[in-house]
């Protein structure tokens, strides 16, 4: 990733911008940031594969409460964020029937959580006579150009950390998430994949709360993955144009907010993600409905509708209790 | 029943604290804006938990808090932004595509997209407005300060409304919801039905917003009405149990934020949840003494 990280340097050195990376904060925010983008475009990928985008959801705003509880008691935030939103991530996990947590669940967790994130928000800035005012504001919607060298290069192990373990797990993951019933027969570890997968979006959570912001870390995740979906129908070549997409997306809202600096700059990564989600949907959006009648698209169309996650919560919930 | 001392705290008179707190205009202001919004939240948000529309639901709240920037950064009241914005984010979710599925991924990426956006687009609204950072806390999660008259005569007539309308369509809602195939075989109107209840679903966000704020509207639009389904079967019984929950939870947090100096959104979503809790509980105690098998959400 620093590989490609050095080909945006030379890149944007070729376009005559050549001064933009002699600004520390601009290094280090291309270094986390590619990293960051790397791992949510991965981690994305199987959040929208499985339908989890609410879970993310939820992960992403307890990335807020814990962030906001480490500062109100005073401990580095890092560790509010990783240990809040993984903690929660595997407690949804054994929440919800196998592996995958039900709606209104999620929801109530995750509204009570972001309530309590409120209360040590209050609590910090009362504590506080100082007044770090705009705490919470950057812990929201992030402040990727206000890291430190130190910041970025821990930002950008632990997204390259996540990242690999997308990977890694990747081939048994997508077995699960397609069709956990013949997953698990096959022998399979469905539970534990999918634990570990939320453990891993929380972790991701956690890492993109610095470069985004806990509520925009959503863009993050679904907008490249989705896109990628609409562009090919193949697993794997989704999965790395999901990450490749979120990448270039955080460059290019990167370089955004450089040249017009009223623009946050995470504002523009999402701004960006957005369009060129919206743009592949208006682009694929013909091509898919004059391709319905192809017999192997109607096959695979028919095989995810039917696929058993979809109705699979409610008949595993009404069977287990 | 004497009133408490004037100007001091909290005391074990329950009535004299009630009418001290009731002595401030802005507090009776809050009650009733408070008691409208949790009427209208907690019924709509029943129809919302049975349509397993969620996340719609919150994708909609959310909105509401660019809605709610950009009107203060034009210079209009931000209950216009919170209506305008969260009926036209209803209505855009209305057009997406449903094939397949309800929990179809794409569906999701897109609304959870739309989301992402409208937050990054309301956080553009407030830094450009460079005004105080801290009115971003109390948008995304609410206040029970400076709600006024004439704010509590709108929201009271927006809920009326919307009641009006749902009452009309509560029963074909409630069988095209249950069982949306054999409703369209019987000729009900499930798409304009669809359409019309997330119209619906937007302006009970918008009001929910104005005490919980647009990140903390689950508290009243979902929890009661969840709370309410993990303890009766029967749609009307449980319709007016989320509603009496909302309404509980509602008074209790803005007394308990009005005596303590933690902020509204804390004590309406942590006292509802502790009803959604306790009535999961409830729940699973009935279950366990009744015969093994047992009828869930």
């Amino acid at each position: 990733m620093t590989g490609a990280a050095l080909g945006a340097v030379a890149l944007a050195q070729a376009h005559g911008l050549g001064g933009l990376f002699a600004q520390s904060f601009m290094r280090n925010a291309f270094v986390a940031g590619t990293s960051i983008a790397a791992a949510s475009g991965l981690v994305g990928y199987f959040v929208v594969l499985r339908s989890q985008v609410f879970t993310g959801d939820a992960l992403s705003h307890v990335a807020f409460t814990g962030a906001l509880a480490a500062l109100a008691f005073g401990v580095d935030v890092r560790l509010g964020l990783f240990v809040a939103t993984i903690g929660v991530g595997i407690l949804m996990g054994t929440l919800g029937p196998r592996g995958r947590a039900d709606d209104v669940v999620v929801g109530s967790v995750f509204a009570w959580v972001l309530g309590l994130g409120v209360l040590f928000l209050s609590v910090f800035t009362a504590s506080k006579s100082t007044g770090n005012g705009t705490a919470g504001v950057s812990v929201l919607f992030g402040s990727v150009f206000g890291l430190s060298a130190g910041q970025a290069w821990v930002a950008a192990a632990v997204g390259l950390g996540v990242a690999g373990a997308v990977v890694v797990i990747a081939r048994p993951l997508l077995f699960a998430s397609i069709d956990p019933a013949v997953a698990e027969a096959r022998g399979v570890p469905v539970v534990l994949l999918g634990l570990g997968f939320l453990a891993l979006v929380g972790a991701s959570a956690a890492e993109a709360t610095e470069a985004v912001g806990s509520l925009l870390l959503l863009g993050l995740l679904a907008a490249p993955a989705g896109a990628a979906m609409q562009l090919t129908t193949r697993p794997f070549g989704a999965l790395a144009l999901s990450g490749g997409l979120a990448v270039a997306e955080m460059w290019a809202g990167l370089f955004t907010s450089y040249a017009v600096p009223s623009l946050p700059p995470s504002f523009c990564v999402i701004a960006v993600a957005a369009v060129v989600y919206l743009g592949v949907l208006l682009g694929t959006g013909g091509r898919r409905r004059r391709g319905r009648r192809a017999p192997g698209d109607g096959a695979t169309g028919a095989r995810r509708r039917g696929a058993p996650y979809d109705g699979n919560p409610r008949t595993a919930s009404s069977s287990v209790r | 029943m004497t009133i408490a001392d004037a100007g001091s705290g909290l005391s074990w008179n329950v009535v004299g604290d009630v009418r001290h707190a009731l002595d401030y205009a802005f507090m009776v202001n809050a009650l009733r804006a408070g008691t409208v919004v949790a009427v209208m939240a907690a019924a709509i948000g029943w129809f919302m938990v049975l349509r397993r529309q969620s996340f719609a639901g919150h994708t909609i709240a959310v909105v509401g808090f660019p809605g709610a920037a950009g009107a203060t950064l034009v210079g209009v009241s931000a209950l216009v932004g919170y209506f305008g914005f969260c009926v036209l984010a209803a209505l855009v979710i209305s057009m997406v595509p449903r094939s397949g599925g309800r929990a179809f991924s794409a569906e999701n990426a897109v609304t959870g997209t739309v989301q992402a956006v409208l937050l990054a687009f309301g956080f553009l609204f407030v830094s450009l407005y460079r005004g105080d950072l801290n009115g971003v806390d109390a948008l995304l999660f609410g206040s029970f300060l400076g709600v006024t008259p004439t704010q509590v005569v709108t929201l009271f007539f927006v809920a009326l409304g919307a009641l009006g309308a749902l009452a009309v369509m509560a029963r074909p809602l409630l069988f095209a919801s249950v069982d949306p195939d054999v409703a369209r075989a019987r000729g009900v109107p499930v798409g304009a039905l669809s359409t019309a209840f997330l119209v619906l679903l937007g302006l009970a966000a918008a009001e929910a917003s104005q005490i919980t704020g647009s990140l903390l509207v689950f508290a009243l639009l979902v929890m009661p009405a969840a709370t309410a389904q993990r303890l009766t079967p029967r749609p009307a019984l449980a319709l007016a149990l989320a509603v009496a929950v909302a309404m509980m939870v509602t008074w209790l947090a803005l007394m308990a934020a009005f005596y303590s100096p933690y902020p509204i959104g804390f004590w309406v979503t942590t006292l509802a949840f502790a009803a959604y809790v306790s009535a999961g509980a409830l729940a699973g105690h009935r279950r366990r003494r009744a015969r093994p098998p047992a009828v869930t959400s």
